[in-house]
């Protein structure tokens, strides 16, 4: 009765096309940025801000890139830790080296560093396919993360071979308490991800789908394979990149390669599996998902009562872990982003549903 | 020169013939049901861990047939509790619910079994045998467990072809690998040939991590070496059991010789903290063959229509 689209007439091309063209949804969406702006730096404690609300919306943003990749083009890539490198290095070498510069632009520098090592990394998919593509993406994350670990000059000549960043200012802010961290990562994911929504709808997007449900037939009706793949790997790619950024500076503040692995790569993949392939809201979900079950899992035993040790823990976290993930597979193969939806069809129809 | 070399080349060839054994079991399983096996690494793990702490309380050959039991049990709940709910998916579905697999395996492995480092003595002789002294000075030196893994990975080469090529079994799995639902018209019960399959994948899983648990201690790192047995797999081509054996031939001396030939030049050029490219190494070198093969070795031929 509430979300129902009745009454809601379009009257200009404009209208048809909105990126949100249902107003209920509009609404939504208005009303959760404004929550998550305003409402929830009201309540929000310490750990509420680094161990859920920052890690979700950096690895939100690392899951698009990863979508627009293989939810959208259909590329199946097992790089993304490896790309997050690229762009948490390249962003500490600008940091390092030009200290002056805003970090907005550190960040975009981090993004199109990536992008370059994306489309170069992204060349063999013009002939390797399927399963092939995805061990050839790991080409990249080893290489990367090699190099990261190996090349002097990447990490300033540390002899740990971490690094580690200074003060972050942004127009004489000092961004260094959670809460300002918060804001940051909020305003980054807010603009990307709607960057993001429209560039998938448009005539990018609409390239990327062809060549992932038939590339033959898609280029047979004249879109460049080259094209279309090429920038699907360097969108995917910029995001990835900087979402590694905004990981390194914000969230870790000093790391080594080994936060870049490939366990990184597993989970923003589990993240767009579960969160719903070709689904921008889907990243989100899956990404909020994906961080919050550890947190659960971890707590379990403590909530049950039930004493054990650290390493028992870990165990039987990485068992629930990967059953609900198989779980997960048998129940809703589509993802989150098709529970979404299909609650929103009975919702459309409620309270009569024939 | 050429000594030491030609000892490396045959050490790498060794390691390769290990690799080979890891994906012969991706290999299987692909072949017969196309799924994307990313739990072999896990399964490898298990079997290790498994034998080696059953070999602790009984004798060998006894811990060995109640391992084989045990993986025949592992891929029978692998079919029943989560194939057979997932069929008709996609194939990236079925790889994410093998990487689920993987983790469930490494945890639960290692809550039963324990997560130290084991030993697996198999009472293989340990002293390097020399050959070749009279051509090179010293002559070459090679480690008689690699020499008996060797063998053995020969010998299961040669068993599995002949299952394939021969027994009713072997048939009914290369019809099923060359087309489901033909197979199934015929009468063939995909759900007996995917426990099958599964299972002797559990088997060369069991024999791979024999050999990589005597050689380094099973460990948990041991199922990382899946990783290892990746660029094999697309070197020699997903469906082709010989393309598994050649990869993991070219991977092994390919990257041993990379690290001692390659490597001091990489590192002198551009000023390394060290060289450790047999991490990368493998995938540039299958990558490279791909980029002229992209169905790799042995793999059979893509044919795409519209």
């Amino acid at each position: 009765m509430l979300y129902r689209e009745v009454g809601q007439f379009k009257t200009s091309y404009g209208a048809d096309q909105a990126i949100f063209p249902i107003a209920q949804d509009r609404w939504f969406v208005f009303a959760l940025i404004a929550f998550a702006f305003l409402a929830v730096p009201l309540f929000a404690g310490q750990y509420l801000y680094t161990e859920v609300l920052i890690p979700v919306l950096i690895l939100s943003i690392a899951a698009i890139g990863l979508n627009i990749l293989t939810g959208y083009c259909g590329q199946l890539s097992l790089g993304s830790g490896g790309f997050m490198a690229v762009g948490a290095y390249a962003a500490y070498n600008l940091a390092l080296r030009l200290p002056q510069t805003n970090i907005i632009l550190v960040f975009l520098f981090a993004g199109f560093m990536a992008m370059l090592v994306g489309i170069l990394f992204g060349l063999p998919s013009l002939r390797i396919k399927g399963f092939y593509l995805a061990v050839a993406t790991l080409a990249a994350q080893f290489f990367l993360e090699w190099a990261f670990a190996r090349v002097k000059w990447f990490t300033n000549y540390a002899p740990s071979g971490s690094v580690a960043v200074g003060r972050i200012e942004l127009f004489g802010i000092t961004i260094d308490t959670p809460a300002k961290i918060y804001i940051f990562v909020l305003a980054m994911t807010v603009v990307l991800a709607l960057g993001a929504k429209n560039l998938v709808r448009g005539r990018m997007g609409r390239m990327w789908m062809a060549m992932r449900d038939m590339d033959i037939a898609a280029e047979i009706i004249g879109i460049r394979p080259l094209h279309a793949k090429l920038s699907a790997f360097a969108v995917s790619s910029f995001y990835i990149g900087v979402a590694g950024a905004l990981w390194g500076f914000l969230r870790l503040g000093s790391w080594e390669p080994l936060a870049f692995d490939v366990n990184r790569s597993f989970q923003v993949l589990f993240m767009i599996i579960i969160g719903g392939l070709g689904s921008i809201l889907g990243s989100f979900l899956g990404a909020s998902f994906i961080v919050l079950l550890p947190i659960f899992l971890n707590q379990l035993p403590t909530w049950l009562g039930i004493a054990m040790s650290t390493a028992t823990i870990s165990h039987i976290e990485f068992m629930l872990f990967g059953a609900i993930i198989v779980l997960f597979l048998i129940a809703e193969p589509h993802g989150l982003a098709r529970l979404w939806a299909i609650a929103k069809e009975k919702l459309r129809l409620w309270p009569f549903p024939y | 020169m050429l000594g030491p070399v030609l000892e490396t080349l045959i050490g790498g060839l060794m390691t390769g013939v290990l690799y080979s054994l890891v994906a012969l079991g991706f290999v299987l399983i692909f072949k017969a049901s196309g799924v994307f096996n990313f739990a072999q690494g896990a399964m490898v793990l298990f079997a290790a861990l498994s034998f080696a702490r059953l070999s602790e309380a009984m004798p060998l050959v006894l811990a060995f047939a109640l391992s084989v039991l045990i993986m025949i049990a592992l891929a029978y709940a692998i079919e029943f509790l989560v194939l057979r709910r997932l069929v008709n998916q996609e194939g990236i579905i079925l790889f994410m619910a093998t990487l689920g697999i993987a983790y469930f395996l490494e945890g639960f492995g290692q809550s039963i079994w324990g997560s130290d480092i084991y030993k697996i003595g198999l009472g293989l002789p340990t002293n390097p045998i020399f050959i070749l002294e009279s051509v090179f000075p010293g002559g070459l030196l090679i480690d008689p467990a690699e020499l008996i893994a060797a063998i053995i990975c020969a010998v299961m080469v040669l068993v599995l072809a002949v299952f394939f090529q021969v027994t009713r079994i072997g048939r009914a799995l290369r019809a099923v690998a060359d087309d489901h639902q033909a197979a199934q018209s015929v009468g063939i019960p995909l759900n007996h040939i995917w426990l099958m399959v599964w299972a002797v994948s559990g088997l060369v899983a069991l024999v791979a991590g024999m050999m990589w648990g005597a050689k380094l201690g099973v460990q948990f790192s041991l199922s990382l070496i899946a990783l290892k047995a990746l660029p094999v797999l697309i070197l020699g081509g997903f469906t082709s059991i010989p393309g598994a054996i050649v990869g993991g031939l070219i991977i092994g001396a390919g990257e041993k010789l990379a690290e001692v030939l390659l490597a001091p030049v990489l590192i002198r050029t551009f000023d390394l903290a060290g060289g450790g490219i047999e991490n990368w190494f493998a995938y540039v070198l299958a990558l490279v063959f791909l980029l002229v093969r992209p169905q790799g070795l042995f793999g059979e031929r893509i044919i795409e229509r519209v």
